[in-house]
């Protein structure tokens, strides 16, 4: 069965490029168009593997991943988190608030696979 | 990146431009508004991160300005000014006419946007001039090809690493993957289970690799989890050959001088107690650690006597010619060894059947490995199509993307140069008559680049390549209409897609509307087919309207020797290729009866239709009582051929049958048995064929 992965954007052409390369590598692909209808569907549907943007309207990426691992299915799922800036402190409050990982952006969908692969094993 | 994604940011990002015109304006009423100034960064935000990866370099930098205002307003660093406001309106309207310039509509006046950025960073604080560069994406560096180096890596996770998502045995595995490698747990650390709290990590563990990658790639192994980790990487083995010490023990230099007997030395080394038991005795280090020492002292032991083995194992070149000779030379050896154990078996001479055995295993192992050194992966020739896609699609003002599958198949070296001059028809034949134009992709829907896939796989005793493309098809019509004004078919011939599309292979038939330099000339698709049956391969069209066509051709591996079924007809020997034998059974005189005339039989349950060879080769005489059908399978049909004796599996060194008999229908070969008797192969695709030909 194919691993689901779940992409969180308000920018509709990353979710969809994000989407477009998953599907590609084999994943099933949730879209969620900010953190609070992320987080709603995180409620009902199991995924394995979150990837979020950081600057969303409603709920941020950090206030998102904060929400999820409070989830028990979400405790200890992968989630990568999405950001433009390369600045350190950003990682170290992604970092904090539970993500596993990061790609900067812009990245290339070989870059996206390769990080997918690597969190997900 | 594909234009569709190019074109589903452009949308977006004129969608957010009109949304940010309005949150500006309002902003201009309400300066003090969170949600908006919210709003505006957000827009900003998403246009310049899109834009950098849709390969809008422009717009992503320029944007990056006004986002890093906006964010110091954001952070109450700044305040909204009507200069601010206006700065960005114009910003915006840059934006936008970067957005219609890029779709090729008016151009940009650099200018203007030099003009707004010093506008806006004279808005900053002095300190924070020092604009960042637009992010910088994750390098994937080459892999530096270093002569393998060994390290240990130390891998100690903090505790709570389950907390954040990281699965420590991905990381391992990832280590694994990048070479040889001993992964060693060490699980000292584990308390009791009273006391143990199953989200937390305590095994640590220690790696030895051995790996070319260069230590970065190892570092990149962590790069999520360097911060919070313990991960020492130190190198233990440097790779460089020539290095290696031999130091000689103290008992073997003294024993080489003549100043101690060996066997005193070794009851002396006998009675010694190891270093390692030592340490362990006085409490120093743990059983464990000396464990882990241990490994990794055998461990590099072994990467050292390894490389060994691979210097002394060097590659040498040969000639071609010497191998086709080598081939040949072993076919005649497989023949007289046919003839060996024939004669063995009539003598009932034990000795002689058991030297005669020996040799059957020694020609069958020398045979395979002969025709292994043959054998080359096909990739080389792959290469070389992609840049005749290059050439080609360019002279024709196409958009063409080549991929390839299965580059390290490996086929006979004769097979592949001879496929060479029908895959390069096939392909060109692909780009002029297959794919449209940009133009007419885009006007259908589809991307403007096409593609090309061209794939090798292993299937059975073949390999089967494909070339698929996703260009226009095939027009039944078309080639019908054309068939028929060639004369090949008549005009109220009924035939299957398959049929129709077989047709392309006939000479002289093309349907191209205008002769280009590519194709066109009708003169090509007859040669390919000539080409490939000439290698005892199949070729085969499957294409639908619109979405695109493949060409599946399937060779055998090797056109020298072949494993085959030896059957008797009468005197005659004959031989079915064993790669499409499933099974015998037996055909009796009432299962003949029972058939009324129709040659099928039952076999467990299923009805297989048969060709009764003897009748078809009029071979005369009459057929014993019992018949034997070798069922085999064509194209996924089962279909049996009736034969008097079974006699054997039978290694058959394939000998062409010259001029005179080159065409005879139903039989592609022959070769010469064991008693120097000639026995014919039978070519059994083309007899069913023929077979389906003459049916009412």
């Amino acid at each position: 069965m194919a691993k689901i992965i779940m992409t969180a954007d308000d920018s509709a052409s990353v979710r969809q490029m994000v989407s477009f390369t998953l599907k590609q590598g084999g994943y099933d692909v949730i879209e969620a168009v900010d953190g609070m209808d992320a987080l709603t569907k995180l409620q009902s549907t199991k995924v394995d593997m979150l990837i979020t943007d950081l600057n969303m309207p409603n709920l941020d990426g950090i206030g998102l991943i904060k929400a999820a691992r409070a989830i028990p299915a979400c405790k200890f799922i992968p989630i990568v988190m999405l950001s433009t800036e390369s600045q350190d402190t950003k990682k170290q409050e992604g970092k904090a608030a539970g993500a596993t990982g990061w790609i900067i952006k812009p990245f290339k969908p070989e870059q996206l696979i390769a990080v997918v692969k690597k969190v997900l094993g | 990146m594909t234009d569709q994604h190019g074109q589903a940011y452009k949308e977006e990002a004129y969608e957010l431009l009109a949304e940010l015109e309005t949150s500006l304006l309002e902003l201009e009423e309400s300066p003090d508004d969170r949600e908006l100034i919210g709003r505006v960064f957000r827009a900003m935000h998403t246009i310049k991160g899109s834009g950098a990866m849709f390969g809008f370099d422009d717009i992503a930098a320029f944007t990056h300005e006004v986002e890093t205002v906006f964010d110091l307003v954001r952070n109450d660093k700044l305040t909204v000014t009507k200069e601010l406001i206006n700065l960005t309106l114009a910003a915006r309207d840059q934006i936008t006419a970067m957005l219609d310039a890029s779709g090729g509509a008016g151009s940009v006046n650099a200018s203007v946007s030099v003009k707004i950025i010093n506008g806006l960073r004279a808005l900053l604080p002095q300190a924070t001039t020092s604009a960042a560069p637009v992010a910088v994406p994750v390098e994937t560096g080459p892999a530096t090809t270093l002569n393998g180096v060994t390290y240990r890596i130390r891998f100690r996770p903090s505790r709570d690493i389950f907390a954040n998502g990281t699965n420590p045995i991905g990381l391992l595995n990832e280590l694994r993957e990048l070479g040889q490698s001993k992964v060693l747990a060490q699980l000292c650390n584990i308390p009791v289970l009273t006391d143990l709290d199953p989200e937390t990590c305590y095994i640590y563990w220690d790696v030895i690799l051995t790996s070319g990658r260069g230590i970065d790639a190892i570092r990149d192994v962590f790069i999520f989890v360097e911060d919070d980790c313990e991960i020492n990487i130190d190198v233990i083995e440097d790779g460089i050959p020539g290095d290696e010490g031999c130091d000689k023990k103290l008992g073997e230099i003294l024993v080489e001088r003549g100043d101690l007997a060996p066997d005193d030395m070794h009851e002396i080394i006998a009675t010694q107690k190891r270093f390692g038991e030592i340490l362990v005795d006085k409490g120093l280090v743990t059983p464990e650690s000396v464990q882990t020492a241990l490994v990794e002292q055998r461990y590099v032991k072994e990467v050292r006597k390894e490389r060994q083995k691979l210097e002394a194992a060097a590659s040498i070149r040969v000639p071609a010619e010497k191998l086709d000779i080598l081939v040949n030379l072993v076919g005649e050896l497989v023949t007289i060894q046919a003839r060996l154990t024939q004669t063995a078996n009539g003598r009932q001479d034990s000795e002689l059947e058991t030297i005669a055995e020996e040799v059957e295993r020694l020609t069958g192992e020398l045979r395979d490995n002969a025709l292994n050194i043959r054998m080359l992966p096909i990739g080389s020739t792959f290469s070389k199509f992609k840049r005749l896609v290059h050439d080609l699609s360019n002279e024709l003002g196409k958009q063409i993307e080549m991929t390839t599958a299965g580059a390290e198949t490996e086929l006979d070296k004769t097979v592949i140069e001879k496929l060479n001059d029908p895959l390069v028809h096939l392909i060109r034949n692909s780009i002029d008559h297959g794919i449209e134009s940009p133009e007419s992709r885009q006007a259908v829907g589809k991307t403007r680049m096409g593609t090309i896939h061209l794939a090798a796989t292993h299937s059975g005793d073949s390999v089967l390549i494909t070339i698929t493309d996703d260009g226009a098809g095939l027009d039944k019509e078309v080639i019908r209409a054309k068939a028929i004004e060639k004369g090949l078919i008549t005009a109220t011939a009924e035939l299957t897609e398959k049929e129709i599309f077989a047709q392309i292979f006939a000479p002289g038939f093309s349907t191209a509307k205008k002769v280009t330099n590519v194709s066109g000339r009708g003169v090509g698709m007859d040669v390919v087919k000539r080409a490939i049956d000439a290698l005892r391969g199949r070729i085969e069209i499957s294409s639908r309207r619109r979405e695109g066509t493949t060409i599946s051709i399937r060779i055998p591996l090797t056109l020298a020797i072949i494993e085959s079924l030896l059957v008797k007809i009468g005197v005659d020997r004959f031989l079915i290729p064993l790669s499409l034998v499933h099974e015998c059974v037996e055909l009796t005189r009432t299962d003949v009866a029972n058939a009324h005339g129709r040659n099928l039989a039952a076999v467990r349950g299923q009805m297989v239709p048969y060709i009764p060879l003897r009748k078809r080769f009029c071979i005369g005489g009459e057929a014993p009582d019992i018949e034997q059908i070798v069922i085999t399978q064509v194209d996924g049909i089962r279909v049996g051929v009736v034969v008097d004796h079974v006699i054997g599996e039978h290694q058959t060194v394939i000998k062409s049958l010259g001029k005179v008999y080159r065409d005879v229908s139903g039989v592609s070969g022959a070769t010469i048995l064991g008693d120097g008797a000639v026995a014919l192969i039978l070519d059994i695709p083309h007899l069913l064929r023929e077979v389906e030909l003459e049916a009412p």
